[in-house]
């Protein structure tokens, strides 16, 4: 299945600055998985040592929280939109 | 569906001056405000946390619409490189506590309406103490553990939080702590560890957006208190400022969330640094094992003639606006570029604060480097210490 997904801007670092990705996925799981063996630095950002979402990002699917549906195993389907929401704080430096 | 409590029902007798239906024109003018929605405003209590830059459009606009009660929490004073979009501030506030400078420019705005600066941190010691006189509490802070405190101490006393969140050129908003409706851990139950918090590098925030996030919680604010249209529950706004774009995520309550779900494991506040894993005002700088040089001490030894590698690990565009004549790696390219530079000689890395070049060291010493020394504070303490002339940032 054709999905696309969007990178928030503090994970666009990790994408050679692309704002969104487009490949081919059967789950959500597996979007994500081909987004982090393209791009490995952002493997550590979303996912744990462990292999789960990091609990300060959420994904989405469409509108939906894939914690909600049926998490990394969520069927896509062609045209789906994944949405990585990690938390913001503020715009102070140090 | 309007927020109502024991301070508004007390207000029943409020009424609106000659001066104020003047100035209230066109709100009364709309059947969705109308007197009714104008005297529920001056009855309102709001709390303001934070009056940087969410804070600064929020206030005007609660202000002007005629809130009669606000409260402005912050401890921090005005620095010049606020102004860039703190727009409640002047020139003239610089140096200034931030509560009370906003609280003279609000009243200014608009006398007619009570003001309360509380020129102090918000901690777990002091918040529900604050809250309990509000109606409605607005974020407009800048760090995890501020944001997770004000989302406790809500649920802990049943008030709305109404969020705003930005970075960069993106923003988030939403209303939490509204009855039946998601909190802020049911979103995010924890915050990201320090180590992978976007770095320095990647800071700063394109001045128009806090105001645009700002004016959003301003509405959302306004709306909860005259009880008009959707509230914003139950829905996150997504704001992407650089393709102008509006997005919106289905919010759910986490019905095993710790804190607002059925089995709640917190009841009270907690030590918000710790669990966001921060100890003191900032991440703690790893100097172990890292030898480190003073801006005199360099500027010294320059000065008699010894010829000092500098490396500076910031990005390119903070090398444009100071630098020492340093070779230019930005931190992130450091492990690729890492052949480009020479282990026999004696290295001084820096950053701007010295939080960088500390792990630019860290990594050089793991790839085999041993003459480094670290720049103590940066190009901001060479500002400070050596040259006057060079700009701050």
């Amino acid at each position: 299945m054709a999905v696309k997904v969007l990178i928030p801007t503090p994970l666009r670092q990790f994408t050679g600055k692309q704002p969104s990705i487009e490949c081919n996925a059967a789950t959500v799981g597996e979007a994500l998985g081909s987004l982090t063996s393209s791009f490995s630095e952002l493997r550590k950002h979303l996912f744990t040592d462990e292999g789960k979402i990091r609990s300060f990002v959420n994904v989405y699917l469409n509108d939906e929280d894939i914690r909600f549906l049926e998490k990394e195993n969520t069927r896509t389907k062609d045209g789906d939109t994944i949405s990585i929401v990690p938390s913001i704080a503020g715009g102070s430096i140090c | 569906m309007a927020i109502r409590t024991d301070a508004l029902q007390q207000q029943k007798d409020v009424k609106l001056s000659k001066e104020e239906i003047q100035r209230y024109s066109r709100h009364l003018i709309m059947p969705e405000v109308g007197l009714e929605g104008q005297l529920k405003l001056k009855r309102a209590r709001v709390l303001m946390i934070g009056t940087g830059g969410l804070g600064a459009p929020l206030g005007l606009y609660l202000a002007a619409a005629g809130v009669g009660h606000l409260g402005l929490v912050d401890f921090d004073v005005v620095d010049s490189s606020n102004l860039q979009r703190q727009v409640t501030f002047t020139t003239q506030d610089v140096g200034k506590p931030k509560s009370e400078a906003a609280k003279a420019r609000l009243s200014a705005l608009n006398p007619s309406i009570e003001i309360e600066a509380y020129e102090t941190r918000l901690t777990s010691d002091n918040a529900l103490e604050l809250f309990r006189d509000y109606d409605i509490i607005v974020d407009g802070t800048d760090n995890f553990p501020t944001r997770f405190l004000v989302n406790d101490a809500c649920i802990l006393l049943g008030k709305p939080n109404v969020y705003g969140s930005i970075f960069r050129f993106e923003g988030q908003a939403t209303v939490f702590g509204y009855p039946d409706g998601p909190c802020y851990r049911c979103l995010y139950p924890e915050p990201p560890p320090p180590g992978l918090v976007p770095s320095c590098a990647e800071g700063g925030v394109l001045g128009v957006l806090p105001g645009i996030v700002g004016s959003i919680q301003a509405m959302e604010t306004i709306k909860l208190i005259l009880g008009a249209g959707d509230p914003l529950v139950g829905r996150l706004l997504l704001f992407d400022a650089l393709a102008m774009r509006f997005r919106e995520l289905k919010l759910k309550k986490n019905p095993d969330c710790p804190m607002c779900g059925k089995n709640r494991t917190i009841t009270k506040l907690i030590d918000y640094e710790e669990f966001c894993g921060i100890r003191g005002e900032e991440a703690p700088v790893m100097t172990d094992g890292i030898a480190e040089i003073t801006a005199r001490e360099l500027k010294a030894r320059q000065d008699r003639g010894e010829k000092i590698f500098i490396l500076d690990v910031r990005e390119p565009h903070e090398y444009q606006i100071c630098n020492l004549n340093g070779k230019l790696i930005p931190l992130g390219e450091l492990p690729r570029r890492v052949n480009e530079l020479d282990s026999s000689v004696e290295m001084v890395v820096h950053c701007r604060s010295g939080k960088r070049s500390a792990d630019a060291i860290h990594f050089l010493q793991t790839a085999g480097f041993k003459k480094l020394l670290n720049l103590k504070g940066g190009v901001l303490a060479w500002a400070d210490e050596v040259d006057p002339s060079m700009p701050k940032y």
